[in-house]
């Protein structure tokens, strides 16, 4: 086997069911009707009858032994969807865990992708308000704990189910040392990249159906040079934001420790391309969301258009994590060494 | 998707780094950038020598263009002078792609042995983006055709043996329509070559043909057919050759200039630094799909011009900042004391304003990603 950049033959069958269950199931009507919680546990019943929620876990403990490859091209068709799901932290925490009720999608795991505080609290917590399990540090160990989730939190930009939670009240299982959170991140980050992608894709979408379709001066927008331009960049970001996470995948796949030489251009390290992908499918969303708003005029600007869903979300996944320029020292660090060392 | 090289293409990257090792030395780069000429005489013939550049073009030899990537990836990542190389190596696959049998033994053993290039003439003093407007005229007559005109941008035309040539031959039809495309030698009378001198160290040339005589075995592709040979052309020179890392050697002297002088502890400086690297990996990556789609027989034409438009502002974004961060010396050239990186920052800021412009400006290629991928009316 070597090298190839098509979807596998599996996968182009995923992306056909979940973006036509998403088409179906999830239009954007479900992502405003879900405001401002940011949950539709009726869609969460529906992705539980496809299987989703185990489909990458093992098949000695039911779920389907997807590739993690899989699950990044359902995180995509998430994205394009901005369906009021937490599929993205219940697949990247169910690399850790594997309860029996959590493999059938019958109760919600999320990522505290932050270590708790002195208290023990895990500040907003992606799907915090409602996820019965979180996964996270606490500590030097990461832990898992379950505990009624709030149904509710503080009212946010994106419209997402965040909410602080508990390290240490509930049923807390201890999963390993802190280290062992470092595959939970980066799988957390690669599946965020890939809904990320899925959202400048849908960007791209509503931005040229709009223009096509708008006129102005007795001609449609789209056919000014300057829409145009503006609106072409957004498939290069698309792609390579699709290619760098695919490949973070991949790499991920193959196992921690690959070739890490940035001097000649060769890195094939899971880790840092993870990180590679999460900053460049969050720098992606943004600007694809802003130009998208941008070419839609004062409709853009209006709730009743599509388009600001996608702009708060885009935001709001991306910068959950941390300040990305937060997020590029740490890279830095991993490319260059520490700073003064 | 699997980004993993076969053990075939690992060992001819391997192979491809040892010759750079040898052949492309500091002496070599210097060459370069004091001669203004892109080209590496030695190399091309050792790449000639090893049956590389039989094997790196389209469909002739064992032709796969992922090697052809990794091949280029690797001149480019290292510095390399092999702008005339990769023109000559393009145009071999035209050849090769639409030549006759003819036209195949006569003109493809001199290029992949690494001893002939190729100059490209297809601008015009006033036609550039608009470059099926051309007004060099090729007329029939019996046998033979007369050429009379002029191209600008004519790179290595001091120094090729051949020169293919965009020329109007039909006057009464669509201009996309009255084209027709010849490869000639550079040694055909009432051929002259002016030197143009650039910014960016490179010195190309004005070239003018006046009664210039050559017979039907000069037509490459069909009379009246050379859109369709230009639209070839473009779709290997987008991405596919080089052109998707030109910022790793500025990167790289940059890097350890910083490192030395305090600039890498700078948290401004690491993030740009690290945000350019991330930028190398997707040029890299859209330049590998232009190079499997080329592998698996379709013409990368669209993918191309994507990756021309991410890669060119990738490297201008990186020689921009760069510069920057290197305060006063990033000003300083070549061989003075303190350049930063070398003198590569400086350079960089002179070279990467042409990435956006030739083969294609980025207006020109987004019109195509505009027309082809969103599907938005021609806006011209």
């Amino acid at each position: 086997m070597s090298f190839n950049l098509s979807l596998s033959a599996d996968q182009e069958s995923i992306a056909e069911l979940f973006d036509g269950f998403f088409t179906n199931e999830a239009p954007a009507t479900v992502a405003r009707a879900a405001e401002p919680l940011g949950f539709d546990r009726e869609l969460w019943d529906k992705v539980i009858e496809l299987g989703a929620p185990g489909m990458g876990s093992n098949a000695e403990v039911g779920g389907g032994g997807a590739t993690f490859s899989d699950l990044v091209v359902v995180a995509e068709s998430l994205g394009r969807a901005i369906a009021p799901i937490p599929l993205v932290d219940h697949l990247a925490a169910l690399s850790v865990v594997s309860d029996a009720d959590l493999v059938s999608g019958e109760a919600i795991a999320a990522v505290a992708v932050r270590p708790a505080d002195a208290a023990g609290i895990w500040r907003l917590v992606p799907a915090g308000a409602v996820a019965d399990v979180i996964v996270g540090v606490d500590g030097d160990e990461t832990v898992a704990v379950r505990s009624t989730p709030p149904m509710a939190g503080p009212l946010n930009h994106a419209s997402a189910p965040l909410a602080d939670r508990s390290a240490r009240e509930g049923i807390r299982t201890v999963l390993g040392p802190a280290s062992l959170f470092e595959g939970v991140i980066d799988r957390w980050q690669v599946l965020s990249a890939s809904a990320l992608t899925g959202i400048a894709d849908a960007a791209r979408i509503l931005g040229v159906a709009y223009v096509k379709e708008r006129e102005q001066f007795g001609v449609p927008i789209g056919s000014f040079q300057s829409v145009q331009h503006g609106l072409a960049d957004l498939p290069v970001a698309v792609d390579g934001s699709r290619l760098l996470t695919h490949k973070a995948a991949w790499a991920l796949e193959a196992g921690v420790g690959g070739v890490l030489d940035w001097q000649y251009n060769d890195i094939n390290d899971g880790r840092t391309l993870a990180t590679m992908a999460f900053l460049f499918a969050a720098d992606s969303a943004l600007m694809a969301t802003d130009r998208s708003l941008h070419y839609h005029g004062g409709y853009g600007f209006a709730e009743e258009y599509d388009i600001q869903m996608y702009y708060r979300r885009a935001r709001g996944w991306s910068f959950i994590y941390e300040d990305p320029s937060k997020v590029c020292l740490d890279l830095a660090d991993r490319l260059f060494g520490k700073a003064g060392g | 998707m699997d980004f993993s090289l076969s053990p075939e293409v690992l060992e001819f990257r391997d192979e491809m780094r040892s010759i750079i090792g040898e052949f492309v030395t500091p002496d070599v780069i210097d060459l370069m950038h004091t001669s203004g000429v892109f080209n590496a005489e030695e190399l091309n013939l050792e790449l000639g020598r090893r049956g590389i550049l039989e094997r790196a073009v389209p469909g002739l030899g064992k032709g796969d263009p992922i090697e052809m990537f990794v091949m280029f990836n690797e001149l480019e990542k290292a510095g390399a002078p092999y702008d005339g190389i990769a023109v000559a190596l393009m145009i071999a696959a035209v050849v090769n792609k639409l030549g006759t049998e003819e036209q195949k033994a006569r003109i493809l053993p001199g290029i992949v042995a690494g001893r002939e290039l190729v100059c490209m003439g297809y601008s015009e003093p006033d036609y550039g983006s608009d470059i099926a407007s051309i007004k060099t005229r090729a007329v029939c007559d019996g046998d033979e055709w007369t050429i009379n005109g002029a191209k600008m941008w004519t790179t290595m035309a001091q120094k090729a043996k051949w020169v293919i040539l965009l020329t109007r031959t039909d006057l009464d039809v669509p201009k996309h329509k009255g084209l027709t495309m010849f490869i000639l030698p550079m040694d055909t009378p009432g051929i002259t070559v002016d030197p143009v001198h650039t910014l960016g160290t490179e010195v190309t040339n004005a070239t003018y043909y006046d009664d210039v005589r050559v017979g039907d075995e000069a037509v490459l592709g069909e009379v009246n057919g050379g859109w369709r040979t230009m639209t070839t052309v473009l779709a290997f020179e987008r991405g596919v050759m080089g052109g998707s890392n030109a910022a790793m050697p500025l990167l790289r002297h940059f890097h350890d200039w910083a490192a030395a002088n305090g600039v890498l502890n700078d948290s401004i400086t690491r993030e740009r630094l690290a945000r350019s690297i991330i930028d190398m990996q997707v040029a890299a990556l859209l330049t590998m799909r232009s190079a499997w789609i080329a592998a698996s027989g379709g013409l990368p034409g669209l993918e191309g011009s994507m990756t021309k438009v991410f890669a060119a502002e990738a490297y201008q974004r990186a020689s921009a900042w760069t510069q920057s961060s290197s305060g006063p010396a990033g000003l300083l050239q070549f061989h003075q004391e303190g350049a930063a990186g070398d003198g590569f920052v400086e350079y960089d800021a002179r070279h990467s304003p042409v990435v956006t412009i030739y083969g294609g400006t980025t207006e020109i290629n987004r019109n195509n990603i505009a027309e082809r991928h969103l599907g938005l009316p021609k806006s011209r």
